[in-house]
C-alpha cells in the first residue's frame, strides 16, 4: 500500500530528520541560554553553536571563522549581494548575475539597480548552463561581483562555479554562489571552488527552517545588513537561533556522511521517472540538463504541452501527490517561470511546467504511481484545452 | 488556497468540450498570460440551450468556466449577459484575490460568444 499524500517537493523543503530533532530538543529547554550571555547557560549555548560551526566548516573546507549563521538562504543571498555592493560601491558599479537565480537574488539585484548599480545578466543555454565565453566578455574592471547559483532549484542545472569564479577573479571581481540547493547534495569545497562567498540553507537537507549561513572568505570586505548586537563577530546582529544552528549542523553532517549513497538512490528514482514520463506521456519536454550527472540528483522538471502548470499541480494534489509548478500563475503573478523563459522556452511551455523533486524516503512504487496519475491528469486536462485540439489531436494516441 | 467547492468543480467540471456548428463561439486570453478560454453556445430563439467550454488555464479558470456555462444554460442571451464574474465567483464560494482575473475571462468569453451569435443573426 502507498502512504499518501506522496511528497515529491523536496526542493521546496524537506521534513526534519528525527535525529536532527533529537539533537535540537535540549537547546529549547535545558540549554536555552542566550549565546551572548556569560554565565553557564550562555556558555552551554555557545559550546553547541561553536561545535556546529566547526562541523559545517570542516564539511565545506572553510575555517569556522568564515561561517556566519543567518535566518536562511534568502537572508544570506541578500547579505552577499547588498553587503558586497555597498562595501565596494567606490570601486565599481557593476554586478553580474545569472538569469536563473532564485527570487532572493533577482529581487535583491533589482533593488540594487534602483540604487544605481548596474545589473548585467549572464547568458545561459537551453539546459541552463552559463555561457562562459559570454561571461568573459562582460566582466570588466567596473565589475564588483559575479554571482551564480551552484545548482538551479527549478531545473536542476549544476553550474561550473569553479570556472565562473576564475573568470571573476581575472578581472578583480568577487565570486558568490548560492549553494542552497547544492549543499549537502553535491560535494562542496569552498577553497577548491575558489568562491569568496557562498550561501546555504538548512531546511532543504532535512534540517529546520529559518536557519542558513553565509560563507565569507577571510579578508573579504562586506557591509552588514542586519545591524544589532555583537553576534557573529559583530557582522550579523540578532540573538543566535541556537536550536536552529545545532539542527542545521546535524542535518548537514548526516547529509554529508550519506552524500554518495543518497545521490545514488534519489537519482535512480529520478532516472526511472524521467525515462517513463518521456516514453509514456506524449507532448512532453524535459527541462534542464539531459545528462543526469550535470543535474541535481533529485530533480526532474517537465513541461506538458497544451496545458497549464497549476491545473496539473492540483490534479496531482487531488491524486495525493505533492509537486510544484514553475508557472507563476500559482504564485499569483501572471508571469511564466523566469527560469524557463531564460532557457528559451516559449510562454506556453513555460506555463505548463511541473517540478518533481525526490527525497530519501521516496520509493519506486511512489514513482510508478505518479507516472500513472500524470497520464490520467494530463489526458483529462488536454481534453479540456482549446490549444490541444488546435495543434495536437491528429498525432495523439 | 482554493475552497472545497472550487476544488470539487475543478475535479468534476461540467460542459467540457465544444459544440459542433455552434450558434456563437468566443475565445479570449492568450498563451503568454497562461489563460485561454473558449466558450461555444447553442442558441434557439435567443435562449441558450447548450454551452460548452475549453480552457487552458489554472484550476480557478477551469472551475469558473464550468460554473459560468452551468449558469447560462436555459437563460436568454440578455439574462446571460447579466451574469458577471462576481456572480460566478459568489456561486463558487469565493476565489483568492489573485485569481479573480481568471473569472473575468469566463465573463468575457460568454460576451464574445453572444456577440458572435448576434453578428451571425444580423448576417443571416
Ligand atoms: C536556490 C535557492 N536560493 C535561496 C532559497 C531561499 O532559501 P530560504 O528558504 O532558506 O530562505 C531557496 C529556497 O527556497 C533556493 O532554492
Ligand atoms: S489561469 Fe493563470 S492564474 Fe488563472
Amino acid at each position: 500500500m502507498l502512504n499518501k499524500p506522496i511528497y515529491f517537493d523536496h526542493a521546496a523543503t524537506t521534513p526534519l530528520d528525527k535525529k536532527v530533532l533529537e539533537k535540537m530538543l535540549p537547546y529549547f529547554t535545558e540549554n536555552f541560554g542566550n549565546a551572548n550571555s556569560q554565565h553557564v547557560f550562555g556558555r552551554n549555548a555557545v559550546k553547541g553553536v561553536d561545535e556546529a560551526r566547526d562541523s559545517i566548516a570542516k564539511i565545506i573546507g572553510a575555517k569556522p571563522g568564515e561561517i556566519y549563521f543567518t535566518s536562511g538562504g534568502t537572508e544570506a543571498d541578500n547579505w552577499a549581494l547588498r553587503g558586497v555592493a555597498h562595501a565596494f560601491k567606490d570601486k565599481g558599479r557593476k554586478i553580474i548575475i545569472s538569469p536563473i537565480e532564485h527570487a532572493a537574488m533577482i529581487s535583491t539585484a533589482k533593488a540594487l539597480e534602483k540604487e544605481g548599480f548596474i545589473i548585467e545578466y549572464m547568458k545561459v543555454d537551453g539546459e541552463g548552463f552559463v555561457d562562459l565565453d559570454h561571461l568573459k566578455s562582460i566582466v570588466d574592471d567596473d565589475t564588483i561581483l559575479v554571482a551564480c547559483m551552484m545548482a538551479n532549484n527549478e531545473v536542476g542545472t549544476i553550474e561550473p562555479i569553479k570556472e565562473i569564479a576564475k573568470i571573476a577573479h581575472e578581472k578583480g571581481a568577487l565570486a558568490f554562489s548560492d549553494a542552497v540547493q547544492a549543499a549537502g547534495v553535491l560535494k562542496i569545497d569552498v577553497k577548491d571552488l575558489g568562491v569568496d562567498l557562498m550561501s546555504m540553507s538548512s531546511h532543504k537537507i532535512y534540517g529546520p527552517k529559518g536557519v542558513g549561513l553565509l560563507y565569507i572568505k577571510t579578508g573579504v570586505r562586506i557591509e552588514s545588513i542586519i545591524t544589532g548586537g555583537h553576534q557573529e563577530r559583530t557582522k550579523r546582529g540578532g540573538t543566535t537561533n541556537v536550536p536552529g544552528v545545532i539542527g542545521f549542523a546535524e542535518a548537514f553532517r548526516i547529509a554529508d556522511e550519506n552524500l554518495e549513497e543518497n545521490a545514488k538512490y534519489v537519482s535512480s528514482l529520478r532516472d526511472r521517472f524521467i525515462k517513463r514520463v518521456l516514453a509514456e506521456v506524449p507532448f512532453v519536454k524535459l527541462n534542464g540538463p539531459v545528462d543526469g550527472a550535470k543535474r541535481l540528483p533529485a530533480n526532474a522538471d517537465f513541461s506538458f504541452k497544451y496545458i497549464e502548470g497549476e491545473s496539473i499541480l492540483f490534479s496531482l494534489d487531488l491524486a495525493g501527490i505533492a509537486v510544484s509548478s514553475g508557472s507563476a500563475c500559482s504564485s499569483g503573478s501572471l508571469e511564466p517561470s523566469h527560469v524557463l523563459l531564460a532557457l528559451g522556452l516559449p510562454d506556453e511551455l513555460a506555463h505548463g511546467s511541473i517540478r518533481f523533486s525526490f527525497g530519501k524516503h521516496n520509493t519506486v512504487e511512489e514513482v510508478d504511481y505518479c507516472v500513472e496519475e500524470i497520464k490520467t491528469a494530463v489526458d483529462r486536462l488536454r481534453k479540456m484545452s482549446p490549444l490541444f485540439k488546435a495543434e495536437g489531436e491528429i498525432n495523439y494516441v | 488556497m482554493y475552497n472545497e467547492k472550487v476544488m470539487e468543480v475543478f475535479k468534476n467540471p461540467k460542459n467540457v468540450g465544444e459544440i459542433e456548428n455552434p450558434d456563437g463561439i468566443g475565445t479570449v486570453g492568450n498563451a503568454a498570460c497562461g489563460d485561454i478560454m473558449q466558450i461555444s453556445l447553442k442558441i434557439e430563439n435567443d435562449v441558450i440551450v447548450d454551452a460548452k467550454f475549453k480552457t487552458f488555464g489554472c484550476a480557478a479558470a477551469i472551475a469558473t468556466s464550468s460554473t459560468a456555462t452551468e449558469m447560462i444554460k436555459g437563460k436568454t442571451i440578455d439574462e446571460a449577459l447579466k451574469i458577471t464574474n462576481k456572480i460566478v465567483v459568489e456561486k463558487l464560494g469565493g476565489l483568492p484575490a489573485q485569481k479573480l482575473h481568471c473569472s473575468v475571462l469566463a465573463e468575457e468569453a460568454i460576451q464574445k460568444a453572444i456577440e458572435d451569435y448576434k453578428s451571425k443573426q444580423k448576417g443571416a
